[in-house]
Formats: structure tokens, sequence, C-alpha cells
């Protein structure tokens, strides 16, 4: 298990776990990501941060700061 | 007869703004909701009977029913029947996107289960396909209890049937379904708490209780929806249940079940098997254009060059293509209030009329091109997708001062005018990061800004080396300087909160459809003018009335005797120099009126105020009769040292402020006292279109006076520093 920001560009991975305080990702899991959920990381924004990540066939962006507490398989 | 109300929903992106287009033909009305600054949409359905009007009212894109903003609040308020002045819907039409099947019937499932009579319309079937995602719409709406419409909104395809669907609905309203239908296998024990409370709801509430099973699974799982929602009139919950729900959720707890997640993971859940089920694969995805256009639009280096060259380019038009407008504006303003001042009888009231309401309303319009342009960009950045990219490729900048990649455009904005800038902000989320961004927006320097830098460079700073254009070029800097430095204080201490999470769909590339685009351009800006046009007329009068009165009879008497001499000496027809003379008298009867009214004393009364910066009381006139609208500064200057009060002769203004000398015979406007004001004017507020729009975005009239003061005081504070400083380093 790692945190979703060490996955590289192309890279399919599924979410494990979800370390962010239940009271700030609600909105998160309810864009689609959960845990099972499968993920691609498409690419990291060109100054590095956010992250861009492909999920239930859409593509949604996220910090790194919170990439760092999504761990995925 | 009663008005058939159907209401349109959907995720953010699914292609709803197009079909509520195509279904009121853009005859839409758009105002704001009652208390909050929400775009309100809604328009009668084209071809509906006359007999049985149909009004369609276009909802904001919503995520869910558990609002992170005031738009999804709207959104989610008038589902639950909760907005005083909107009408409960006859029906529901949900968009959704095909392609993006999942996440869609997420809300529209929240939705369905409202109760309300519903319909789901299934866009962009097309792209579905595209990727290879055939789905079954028969079987779907099977799964989903309500009909489901296959649609392409963008191509007119499906429209007939869904108009017609409509038309029917309006002359036989269908029984409500009343399906109690649910798309959760909820953990048993989360599923009985909520039935409890279900069952409170409908003791307390008997009148809603068919939303009742909705609502309890809101209550129980969604923190915030205890609280009293601020201003839209939300339930106040009863205690008792109150308590009920918070025991509800501690016992939940203690059973490890986290009543935050277990709802939406229920009906993910859900919803992965209703996909499964009526998706057919047809062919492997292969890569979309929309992916291939990011490759370049996102990419390390073109990314940020294409990044760079779009807001190049939207600024130089906004300029440039502005410009030719404004002239004409400005010319047509001039010769209106010519055409009444000469075919009125001369007087206050021809004065009022012409200085006061025409060349104030006048300051108002001149920006409309501006603004138009602004708003046409906008539209058309957010229409194509790229908006959303733009904050992806400056989040990293704008989070330094802990600010978000949205505020971004809001403060590029600025610097063509603060008022769209500000208007803008409506896509921010937080509130507290909303109103950082609305606070130092007016800090960016505006274009009504150029004049005031353009006399003043003219007059002050040495014309050789390039310092002119540099001077520019350091104001343009200090004015973003302070923008973000203001935003980093506001951040850390008055509007401190969670630092926001970024959480920012990238949907894919559209191609803009330039009718809406337009319209929504029209419809923004006409906004604008209106209510921000109202404030500033009175504000404009208010500053007529200052700089013409009190008349005094000695002044008038003066100059009647010098100009009765003036026609007495003068030849038959006047030679040039007698006819300069004859203007020049004009204009010292002007620049004396002036001295002498409200407006000149004020200028006096402040000059204490403004020696440390080394100004004297004619800047201070200026400065007075300024506050409306920066720009006003110099045609007051020009008035000020009687060159003619058109102010379009900066050149000659110019030159006079270059022989102004202070008291003890040094030059008034040497570069330490150019430099100084501008970068008061960089500070200062100064601009009541501003404070009029600030007032109506935060619905406050606290938040425009701290601006307002805070602006001033920092003006004040940095052109004192700058005078003192400089005086010292004996500049």
């Amino acid at each position: 298990m790692r945190p979703l920001s060490t996955m590289t560009p192309g890279e399919r991975a599924v979410v494990a776990r979800i370390d962010i305080p239940p009271e700030q990702r609600g909105r998160l899991m309810e864009m689609g990501l959960l845990p099972g959920t499968p993920v691609e990381l498409v690419r990291f924004a060109p100054l590095g941060d956010p992250v861009e990540i492909k999920l239930r066939n859409y593509h949604l962006s996220l910090r790194k700061l919170e990439a760092e507490k999504i761990f995925v398989r | 007869m009663k008005t058939f109300t159907v209401v349109l929903t959907g995720n953010p992106n699914c292609g709803k703004t197009t079909l509520f287009n195509a279904l009121t033909g853009l005859r839409a009305r758009v105002g704001n909701y009652a208390g909050v600054t929400v775009e309100r949409k809604e328009g009668a359905l084209t071809g509906a009977d006359a007999l049985h009007p149909v009004t369609i009212l276009d909802l904001p894109g919503t995520y869910s029913l558990s609002p992170q903003s005031p738009d999804e609040q709207i959104a989610r308020d008038i589902l639950f029947q909760r907005v005083a002045d909107v009408p409960a819907p006859d029906l529901v039409v949900i968009v959704a996107d095909a392609s993006n099947l999942q996440r869609n019937l997420y809300f529209a499932t929240q939705v369905i289960e409202l109760g309300h009579p519903t319909l789901l319309v299934l866009n962009m079937i097309d792209v579905a396909r595209d990727q290879g995602h055939e789905i079954d719409t028969e079987a779907l709406s099977k799964a989903l209890g309500v009909p489901v419409i296959p649609m392409v909104a963008s191509e007119g395809e499906g429209l007939d049937v869904l108009r017609q669907t409509l038309r029917g609905q309006a002359k036989t309203p269908g029984t409500r379904h009343v399906i109690p239908r649910e798309f959760n296998e909820l953990p048993e024990g989360f599923g009985r708490e909520a039935q409890a409370i279900e069952t409170a709801l409908e003791g307390h509430f008997p009148h809603r209780s068919r939303l009742a099973a909705a609502e309890a699974l809101l209550l129980l799982s969604d923190e915030r929806a205890l609280s009293p929602d601020g201003g839209t009139g939300g339930p106040r919950y009863p205690e008792t249940l109150i308590q009920q729900v918070q025991s509800a959720r501690q016992r939940l707890e203690a059973a490890g079940v986290d009543w935050r997640s277990a709802a939406i993971e229920a009906r993910y859940a859900r919803l992965f098997a209703i996909e499964q089920h009526v998706t057919r694969e047809t062919a492997p995805p292969g890569e979309l254009l929309s992916d291939r256009i990011d490759r370049v639009v996102t990419h390390r280096v073109w990314g940020l060059l294409v990044f760079v060259a779009v807001m190049a380019l939207m600024f130089q038009s906004i300029f440039w293509l502005a410009k030719y407008p404004m002239d004409g504006i400005e010319a047509a303003v001039d010769a209106l209030a010519q055409w009444v001042g000469s075919s009125m009888p001369p007087g206050d009231l021809n004065d009022l009329i012409t200085r006061g309401a025409i060349a104030g309303v006048g300051s108002v319009v001149i920006f409309l091109p501006q603004i138009c342009l602004l708003f046409l960009f906008i539209g058309l950045l957010e229409d194509t997708g790229y908006m959303s990219r733009a904050a992806f490729l400056m989040d990293r900048l704008m989070s330094r001062v802990g600010l978000h990649g949205k505020s971004f455009i809001p403060m590029l904005s600025s610097f063509a005018c603060a008022i769209p800038g500000i208007m803008a902000t409506r896509t921010i989320e937080t509130r507290q990061d909303r109103l950082a961004t609305i606070l130092v927006a007016p800090l960016m320097s505006c274009s009504a800004r150029l004049p005031v830098y353009t006399v003043l460079i003219a007059a002050c700073i040495p014309q050789r080396n390039g310092w002119p254009g540099l001077t520019l070029l350091m104001m343009y800097l200090l004015g973003i300087a302070g923008a973000l430095g203001m935003a980093w204080i506001f951040k850390k201490t008055l509007l401190r909160g969670e630092p926001p999470m970024l959480i920012l769909e990238l949907p894919p590339y559209k191609r803009p459809m330039l009718g809406a685009v337009l319209r929504q351009m029209w419809d923004r800006s006409k906004l604008f003018l209106r209510r921000a046009g109202t404030v500033i007329l009175g504000i404009n009068i208010l500053l007529w009335f200052l700089a013409t009165y009190p008349r005094s009879s000695e002044v008038e008497e003066q100059f009647s005797q010098r100009r009765a001499q003036w026609k007495q000496s003068v030849s038959n027809p006047p030679t040039p120099a007698e006819t300069e003379t004859g203007l020049q008298l004009d204009h010292e009867e002007a620049g004396e009126k002036l001295r002498q009214s409200f407006a000149g004393r004020l200028g006096r009364a402040i000059e204490p105020t403004l020696k440390p910066l080394g100004f004297d009381w004619k800047i201070g006139i200026g400065i007075v009769t300024s506050f409306a609208a920066r720009e006003v500064f110099v045609s007051t200057l020009s008035v000020v040292y009687n060159v003619g009060g058109d102010g379009e002769n900066t050149a000659s203004l110019a030159e006079v402020m270059k022989s102004e000398r202070r008291a003890d015979g040094r030059a008034m406007y040497t570069p330490l006292t150019g430099i100084t004001l501008m970068v008061f004017y960089v500070f200062a507020m100064q601009c009541v279109s501003t404070v009029a729009v600030v007032r109506r975005e935060t619905n406050s009239w606290k938040w425009p006076i701290f601006q307002t003061v805070y602006m001033t005081s920092l003006a004040w504070i940095l052109a004192f520093l700058t005078y003192q400083i400089g005086t010292r380093l004996g500049f």
C-alpha cells in the first residue's frame, strides 16, 4: 500500500484507504473516490501540483496534500 | 390557469444549460434568488400549448444533495421545496451525462428518491458510444423506475421526444409516483436508524412526509444538514430530533459504522451494479480527442505557453477591441450632454442633468464594452472546458497565498475592471476564499487607473530612457504584489479556515455554443448595468452637488465683469488670440467655482491629512471627486488648473502641471510626488461601482465598508512611506 501521490503518469491502481479526516472527505467520496475504486494517475500539473486522476470514466484533479493521504494498492 | 413547473437539474458539465437553451429558445429570464447571489434562470417552453404553459427552471449544476456551495444549496432547497418563492416542481427533469454514468447517477438517484414526478434525460449518448459504451435505456428506465429519454442535446437529437413528453405532462399531469424507491443497500444498523428518523420527521413535518425518507438519510449522513442554513429558509429542526440524530450517530459509531460514508458507499455499490447491467461494451476505449488536446494544453512546457498565449490574447483584445466602442460611447455621451444642454434653458437643472446625470451614467456605460468582452471570454473559456484547466495550471501559484486555482481568473479579470472580476468569483465554493478574492481583486490595476497613471507619468516622470513604460509596469506589479500579499494576510487572519481542498473536475473539451455564450454575456452585463448603475447615478448626483454648491455671488459677479470687459475689447470677428483669452476666462471661472464649492472646501479640509504625503489641497479636490471613479481625477485636475474640463488634452494638462509650484517655489509635480500619488491610486478604493458590486455580491454593507477602509488606509500608509522615505533619500 502506498500513497496515490507516488504513482507515475499512466499507472493504474485501486484505492485502499483514505486517511483524510472523515469530516473533510465527504465530497471526495461523493465524487466516487471510495475504497475499492480503480484509479489511473493521468498527470501532474506543470508546476508539480495538483495531480490529475481518472476514475469512473472521468477526470478529477486533487492537490498532492490530499493525494498523499489516499492510499492505493 | 396554472403554469406547469419543470425543474431541470443535474451535475455540472452534463449539458443541462444546452438543453435548457434548446427548450426555451434563449428567451430565458435571468436574475438572482432572493437574498443570495445565485443565478436564477427560468424560461417558457417554446411551442407549448397556449392553454397549458410550461415554465422551466434551470437549477445550478450540483454534484450531490449535501451542498458545498451556495449554488448547490439553492438546488437542494428547491428540490426539498424550502424556497419560498419557487413553487413545488410538477416535474423534475434530471440530466445525466451518459459517458460519466456512475457519478451522474449518484445525484440522479438521490433526486429520484425525493419522490417528485421525475424523468431522466440521458445526454451525450454519442460521446458514450464513441467511447464504446452502448447503454440500454429501457433497462436503465426499469432499474431507476423513471422514464429515460436518450439525447444528444448539442445536436438536437431526442429533443422532440422530450418536448412532447413535457407538453403531454402539462396537459394531463401524471399521478405522483410515490414509489419510495431507494438505491442503497444500507448496512443493517444504519437502515434501522434512518427508518426511525424518517418516522420522527413524518411526525414533525406531516406536509412534507413524501420527502421524509430522503431527508432522514441526509440528516443522518451529512454533518451540516442539521444546522439551519443561512438565508434560504431551511427548516429549523426541533431540538428533540437533533438529539435523536446525534444519538443515532453515536450508536452507529460505537457499532463501527461510519455514518458519513455508509450511504455513499452503499449507493455507489448499487450504481456499479446498475451500470454493469445496462451497459454493453462495444469497443475498447481508444484515446479520446479531449485527452489528446490535454496532452498539449496541460503539458509541462506547451501547457504554460498556451496558457500565457490565451491570457495575452484575452487582454490584448479587451484593451484594443474595447477601445473603439468606448470612444464611440464617450462621443455619444458628450453629444447627448451637449444636445440636452443646449436645448434646455441654462441653469442648475441643466447642469444637474448634463454634468450630474448624463455624465454619471456615461461613466458607467463607458466600461460596458470591456465588461462585455471579458464576460464573452470567460463564457468561452467556461463553455469549452478550458477554465478548469486554467485553474489546474494556476492552482500551485495561488495556493502559495492560501487561495484556490479558481481565484486566478477573477483576479486576472480585474486588470480590465474589478466589477466583472468580482462577479466571476461566484464559481469559488468556499466562502472564505471567495471573500478573500473579492477583497483583493480591486488592487489589481484596472483600466480606469490607466488615465491617472498616464497623466501623472507625463507630468512627473522624465520622458527618456524608457522611464515612462518602466514606471507603468512597476505600478501594475505593485498592484499584483499588494493583492497577493493582502490575500495571504486575510487568509491568515480574518478569513482563516480549513485550507481549501481542491476537488476539480476536468470535463472533456467541447465546441462552445456561441449563441448561448453571447446571451449569457449580455445577461450578466445587463445585471451589472441595472444594479450598479442606479447606485452610481445617485453618487454622481451627490458629487455634482458637492462640486457645484455653494455658489458664490462674488465670484459670479467678478467673472461677469471680466467677461463684459473682454466683450468690449474684442474685435469682430475675434482673433484667435482673443478667442483663446475668452476660453481661458471660462476655465478660470470653472476653476474658481470648484475651489469655492463643498468639494473644494473638502479638499482644503483634508489637506492636513494629505500634507505628509506631499499633496496639496488641489490634489485633495481630485481625490475627493474621484471617489466615485478614479479617472475623474484627471478631469477634476483639468478644472482645478483651469485647463478645461474634458480631460482629453492630457498633454496640455501635463504641461500646466509641470509649471505648478509649491509655496516655497519648488516644483509641485516632481517624480516623487508623481510616484507617491500613483502608489496612492494603486491601493485606494476610489470606485463606487466596485463598492456597489461588492455590496450586492456579499449581500451586506459590512464587507464593502471594510474593504474601502482597509484599501484607503493601506493607500495612505504606503503613500506616506513612499514620500517620507523618498524625501529622506533626497528625491
